[in-house]
């Protein structure tokens, strides 16, 4: 039954985005400034149909209707309501409807909250989109189409991956779509602009609130499943340079690459050709991430149950892109002067760009070297963080430190006399390194200098702050957040990783352990009955002999039932100053437990500093209303 | 005569070039020191040139009833189904980490037969299987 409605609901989206195609190039050729109203009436009913066929996947969940493949496979009667609605993104099919979804919900609002700007423009616009949009819907339903029915109906479902159960995998998913998925109505944008020579200023000032959107989404979605896998995955890190975390950082670095080169397409007017091309990477490079994730090539966390006749369709549509968004640009491609002075705003922004770039390429490589090598030798191999860490950290130095200078120059030209300002933040920030070098620990030169530059540039932006208390102006108070929380962040990962205590060992119940100043007794282990799990829960006592507080952290061991997996739950204290951590693991029914302390000094700076960087852009689009 | 835009220019072009053949020779440097190599029980046995001590992966299967627990560290035995090794480990364990199921282990070799690893990789699915061992299992299989 809802697998009738859902697969009919489909074939009603698909037959609208023909008939949307079809209209828009005829559209194309009428004379006059205005799209026709049955256009904007046919995207309106294309994304109510698509919404709505997304409530009939939820709802389908909801009832835990196993008469669908989908359910069956990934649900189960006993699981809470809240994670029964969060599995239908929670899984392959599921989420390929989100994204369809997106496509859709987004090529209708760039209709019609674009109204100002070009005709030709808007209608090529709206006819990629709707070609990206009938390729994933094909895709849907060929290949991994979520109403497929099963028969006979099956009486209970497998149930959804036990560590999937948990609110910030919930709504990971969600942001990371509309912020990797977002990306493609400027991809589709950026086509109609070297179609419809629709460009400079105007193309800049048409795309410039959906790149703002989709940056912001991505932003948090990659701090969300950052925070999961700090108190899910047990090993007390936030960032693994997972190839999945990997493949998100990329479109990431080019649509903020992208967001900086905006600002001087439409302050100047120049860089058009560039700016395109970071529009057409960044989506690139976002189903890039979603094909090496979903064909299995790449394995980690989200490895979905893999298919290789996934892979290729993807990787089919993908060269289409790459393939027919080359062509369009070499034929449209003019040469651009560029005339630059080293002391300007756009300078700096390029070099931005420069090291965004550089960042990229380093992922990239890291992370596809070892597919080529194994395809090529056999040889297996996979990369590890050194590498990563050892490539990219140096350059955050002088990152750091143009980033806090680069935003005061002007355009053009500028004469701005600094000097003695950089000089004299740079001596403080060097003096607050020593005062935390000489109380707190020692540490490798290459980590003074990340602290001196991180330092220099919070003092730098607490300065631009006070200037912006005296104008009373908020155009640059986006910036300010957003620079200010990146500084932040590298400051506290440095500490974090310096000062990090970690240690670990087997403990038998009623077992002492003392680490430094630490004393650890496991008190004892409970057994609680859950709805849809059975948890032994341990209890800890930590005492801390330095300042004699006592603290209790009780980890879990969660066996599940539905489907039969383990997960260990962290027992994790947040305070202000620092984090300790604690998580048990148990290994056929030994008596020792495996234990593993930590205390992590400022984890949730890291958080707070990271969710500045996303809150900078969320500012920043509600400035913009505010102005109009 | 160079004007001075041309020479600024020819300066910063050489500036640019020089800065990426450094930024790309940097990288590749840093990626062969960094890259691990993933072995069988098997490879380990019969390679001559094995390096000990130097970070690497050894991945197969549990061995059913090897695991052993004492108050320092967790001792199991890793096959490929022809030949053994010895792992220890301290730490927490992956919770997909049981007797014969596969795991792959990150560290170092002390000897032929003895790994000591930092590391136990977390694999998220229960029916999933890294491809390495998979590879492993389905050639000494036939």
């Amino acid at each position: 039954m809802l697998s009738n409605i859902g697969i009919g609901l489909v074939f009603l989206v698909l037959i609208l985005s023909f008939s949307i195609i079809y209209k828009a190039i005829f559209n194309l050729e009428t004379s006059g400034q205005f799209i026709k109203k049955n256009i904007y009436t046919l995207s309106l009913f294309q994304t109510t149909f698509t919404i709505l066929c997304f409530f009939t996947l939820i709802i389908g969940f909801i009832n835990s209707d196993f008469s669908l493949i989908n359910v069956y496979e990934n649900s189960h009667t006993t699981k809470p309501i809240f994670y029964k609605i969060a599995g239908t993104w929670g899984n392959h099919e599921g989420s390929l409807l989100l994204w369809v979804n997106i496509l859709v919900i987004f090529s209708y609002l760039f209709l019609v909250f674009n109204h100002t700007h070009n005709k030709k423009f808007r209608l090529y616009t709206l006819i990629f989109q709707n070609i990206l949009i009938l390729g994933f819907l094909f895709f849907l339903l060929l290949n991994s189409n979520p109403f497929n029915a099963i028969y006979p109906i099956p009486l209970e479902g497998l149930g959804l991956n036990p560590i999937l159960q948990d609110p910030a995998l919930a709504i990971h998913p969600p942001l990371l779509y509309v912020g990797f998925v977002g990306c493609s109505i400027y991809f589709s944008a950026a086509l109609a602009s070297l179609l419809s020579g629709y460009g400079g200023k105007l193309f800049a000032q048409s795309i410039k609130t959906w790149v703002k959107i989709s940056w912001c989404f991505q932003t948090l979605g990659i701090i969300v499943g950052s925070i999961w896998a700090y108190y899910e995955l047990g090993w007390g890190g936030f960032w693994f340079w997972d190839p999945v975390e990997n493949a998100s950082l990329l479109p990431w670095f080019a649509i903020t690459a992208l967001m900086h080169s905006l600002i001087v397409l439409e302050k100047r007017n120049t860089l058009y050709f560039w700016v395109i091309i970071l529009c057409l990477l960044t989506f690139i490079l976002s189903v890039t991430g979603t094909f090496l994730v979903r064909s299995g090539i790449l394995n980690s966390v989200h490895t979905f149950a893999s298919d290789p006749s996934r892979g290729i369709y993807i990787l089919l549509f993908l060269s289409l892109m790459i393939f027919s968004s080359l062509v369009m640009f070499f034929k449209k491609y003019k040469k651009e002067t560029y005339n630059f002075n080293l002391k300007s705003r756009e300078t700096f922004i390029l070099a931005n760009n420069w090291f965004m770039a550089f960042f990229l390429i380093t992922v990239l490589i890291g992370m596809l070297y070892p597919i080529f090598l194994d395809v090529l030798t056999n040889v297996k191999i996979s990369v590890g963080p050194p590498f990563f860490n050892i490539v990219i950290i140096p350059l955050v130095v002088p990152f750091l430190f143009l980033m806090a200078v680069g935003p005061k120059f002007g355009w053009i030209k500028s004469q701005n006399k600094i000097l003695h300002k950089i000089l004299f933040l740079i001596l403080s920030a060097v003096v607050i390194n020593l005062f935390i070098f000489y109380f707190f620990g020692k540490y490798s030169f290459l980590s003074n200098l990340i602290f001196i530059t991180a330092i220099f540039l919070i003092l730098y932006l607490a300065l631009d702050i006070k200037e912006l208390i005296n104008k009373k102006s908020k155009l640059e108070l986006p910036r300010i957040i957003s620079h200010l929380g990146f500084g932040m962040l590298v400051f506290f990962i440095g500490i974090n990783y310096q000062f990090s205590l970690e240690e670990d060992f087997n403990l038998k119940v009623g077992g002492i352990k003392k680490i430094d100043n630490y004393e650890i007794n496991f008190k004892n282990i409970k057994i609680k009955e859950n709805k849809n799990y059975k948890a032994v829960i341990g209890k800890f006592k930590i005492i801390n002999n330095k300042n004699n507080s006592v603290q209790y952290l009780d980890p879990e061991i969660r066996i599940y039932s539905n489907p039969d997996t383990l997960t260990y739950e962290a027992a994790i204290k947040t305070r202000i100053t620092s984090d300790l951590y604690l998580t048990m693991s148990n290994v056929s029914r030994s008596e020792y437990y495996n234990i593993k302390f930590q205390n992590k000094p400022f984890m949730i700076w890291i958080w707070i500093s990271a969710f500045m960087i996303a809150l900078g852009g969320f500012v920043q689009l509600t400035l913009k209303k505010n102005e109009h | 005569m160079l004007t001075k835009k041309v020479k600024n220019r020819i300066l910063f072009l050489v500036f640019v070039f020089f800065l990426s053949i450094t930024a790309v020779f940097f990288i590749i440097k840093s990626l062969n020191k960094n890259i691990l190599y993933f072995s069988s029980p098997t490879e380990i046995k019969q390679r001559e040139d094995i390096p000990f001590g130097k970070p690497m992966r050894v991945g197969g299967m549990v061995k059913k009833g090897s695991i052993t627990i004492n108050e320092k560290n967790i001792q199991f035995i890793i096959t490929d189904f022809e030949n053994e090794i010895l792992i220890s480990y301290s730490g927490t364990v992956p919770n997909l980490f049981a007797e014969e199921k596969g795991a792959v282990a990150e560290g170092g070799l002390r000897d032929k037969n003895f790994f000591i690893a930092e590391r136990i990789l977390a694999k998220h699915d229960e029916n999933y299987m890294p491809p390495e061992i998979k590879d492993i299992i389905e050639k000494n299989a036939k």
